[in-house]
């Protein structure tokens, strides 16, 4: 987070839409700058990051097929894996455009601020072109007066993965 | 040997695969991966002739239940009678004029109607109503203006199967050798069921290259060697699964099989330190069970010896750190489409459930650790295609020995078959 909102975060009541998209845009450009070890900052220790089936965007992971469940430990293999030279799907990194738009913010409950906005993710790579569509649902907290992300969901809009392949990129 | 100096003529689909004995060399010719012509040739010869797989029954299980899908290419749907209570598969077609009838991915529901012409047919197929039927001299023909079930539909234990061609072999016997694996997953399970969500995703490479890969374990340690220091990160013992099986099997009828011991935990009763040190006692708990109904050799099988069965020509159930059941379709030469869902025990303690879609998520789909990968090998086999200059795929890994699960025995018996049905044989 840049020093110039952190003063005013020690209250999640007090947080709007100009630091909720401060963060997510911060949140775009570490993704597609491939700076990931740096994108794992913005999470809380107890985050999630879970994607569900195009078919079923009301998914639970715990009985249901997703396709991605990770939490903090597995965001962070993850990472490991995108940033050594065997992940073969995105090695060399692809080029990609995290695009956010219609932010939302939701009443605070139980010291989480709900977030809901919708995005288009780019990607090009070896001729392919790539795109997801969707909205995020997020949780943001605040830890030690920064903004964090304690839940990604990014639900698809597309009926089905086929033209895009693969989830390999994080959304 | 120099693939390079091999120039040989080739008629689309003849002679694609080229068997040496004497020389221990098998070989496939690439235009098999690249042809139209020879595509056209498959769609006719193979996807209109054989078995191929629709869904499972755990998808349709209270009456008025339906799926709808795209099998061989063709859209269809799978409905369980609201009286007769069978699983029926009919064309998605109005025999009126055409619309599709079925609209929905899937439901339950008393009637299908077209809602181009409001015509209403039962779930068992029948016409039963259609605004204005005083137009047909005689009343309408009913009978003859009834949805159209596909040729052939059979099921073996759970999964349902479809044929266009009406004189086809029934499935038990089609099934052959793949009977006893299918059985394993099954037995192991007690009462298999799909699980909710899918992954509908695609390839930009032959289908075939899918079919190699689905019982190919010569690729796993190179292709996913991020798969396997994840984890050795999270403390599997990668040896612990020494001594379970090494196989590569041609189950006949263009059937195979791959077995090896799983160096990953396996939901069924294979702990692992990914499950939790809680899961442990639940796991040995199962394992017993099985022990009981099945013995320990048949029992151990069921629990710590993974399999990658492929079932001709285009179905797929990967018994491995999770149940995946798979299946796909070209759409061209250098596409294909694939569907998969996954497979559990039905009965199983929501806890144990959720490990095994953990489970599943650590390799499989395409978010997983391991999928993603083998779709960029795929579409990389396509690319150095359009390169030219070498002619064959070598294919001879493993020959004149008993094959191991690394060896390549199970993808030749693939080959063998599918250039049987290319030259118009398995009649």
């Amino acid at each position: 987070m840049s020093a110039s909102v952190e003063p005013t975060l020690d209250n999640l009541q007090l947080v709007g839409r100009e630091q909720v998209e401060d963060l997510l845009y911060r949140e775009a450009e570490l993704l597609d700058r491939w700076k990931l070890d740096e994108w794992l900052t913005l999470y809380t220790d107890d985050a999630s990051y879970v994607v569900p089936s195009n078919d079923l965007p009301s998914g639970r992971p715990e009985r249901d097929l997703v396709l991605i469940d990770d939490n903090r430990v597995r965001m962070e293999a993850r990472v490991e894996r995108l940033n050594s030279r065997k992940a073969h799907r995105e090695y060399p990194h692809s080029n990609t455009s995290h695009q956010i738009t219609n932010v939302r913010l939701r009443p605070v409950s139980g010291g989480l601020l709900p977030v809901k906005a919708e995005f288009v993710v780019w990607r090009f790579r070896n001729g392919r072109e790539d795109r997801y569509i969707g909205h995020y649902e997020m949780l943001l907290v605040l830890v030690g007066g920064e903004l964090k992300i304690r839940s990604k969901r990014p639900v698809l809009a597309m009926t089905t993965l086929r033209s895009a392949g693969d989830v390999a990129i994080i959304l | 040997m120099s693939l390079l100096d091999d120039h040989v003529a080739v008629q689309p689909g003849v002679g694609v695969v080229d068997e040496d004995l004497e020389k221990q060399r098998f070989r496939v010719h690439r235009s098999s991966m690249t042809s139209p012509e020879i595509l056209q040739r498959e769609l006719k010869e193979v996807f209109e002739r054989c078995w191929l797989y629709v869904g499972h029954t755990s998808e349709v299980t209270s009456p008025g239940d339906y799926v709808r899908r795209s099998v061989g290419g063709r859209p269809i749907f799978m409905v369980r009678g609201q009286k007769s209570g069978e699983i029926k598969v009919f064309h998605n077609t109005c025999p009126h004029r055409g619309a599709v009838v079925c609209r929905a991915d899937a439901g339950n529901t008393k009637v299908f109607q077209c809602f181009y012409h409001a015509w209403t047919f039962n779930t068992e197929g029948k016409l039963t109503g259609m605004p204005g039927r005083d137009a047909y001299e005689g009343g309408p023909d009913f009978e003859g203006l009834s949805l159209r079930e596909v040729a052939r539909t059979e099921e073996y234990r759970g999964f349902v199967f479809a044929c266009y061609d009406p004189d086809t072999v029934d499935l038990a016997t089609y099934l052959g050798g793949a009977k006893e694996y299918l059985d394993l997953v099954v037995d192991a399970m007690d009462e298999p069921e799909i699980v909710r969500g899918s992954n509908q995703y695609s390839i930009d490479a032959n289908w075939k290259l899918l079919v190699e890969n689905s019982i190919d374990g010569y690729h796993g340690p190179s292709t996913h060697d991020t798969y396997v220091k994840y984890l050795i990160s999270q403390g599997t013992d990668l040896k612990s699964g020494a001594g379970a099986g090494n196989a590569g099997i041609d189950l006949g009828n263009g059937h195979g099989v791959i077995e090896y011991g799983a160096p990953w935990g396996r939901p069924i009763a294979k702990w692992d330190p990914l499950f939790g040190k809680d899961a442990a006692p639940e796991m040995e708990r199962a394992a017993a069970g099985l022990t009981a109904r099945f013995g320990a050799e048949r029992a151990r099988k069921m629990t710590h010896t993974n399999r990658n069965l492929l079932i001709f020509p285009n179905l797929v159930l990967n018994d491995i750190m999770a149940v995946t059941v798979r299946t796909f379709m070209p759409t061209a030469p250098d596409h294909v489409e694939v569907n998969a869902w996954e497979l559990a025990p039905r009965n199983e303690l929501p806890e144990v459930r959720a490990q095994r879609l953990d489970s599943f998520l650590t390799f499989l789909g395409p978010g997983g650790f391991a999928t993603p990968d083998d779709l960029e090998a795929l579409e990389s086999c396509q690319q150095g295609f359009r390169s030219g200059g070498v002619e064959w795929s070598d294919i001879s890994r493993g020959m004149g020995r008993r094959a191991k699960h690394d060896d390549e025995e199970q993808i030749r018996a693939f080959w063998r078959r599918w250039q049987s049905y290319l030259d118009g044989g398995n009649r």
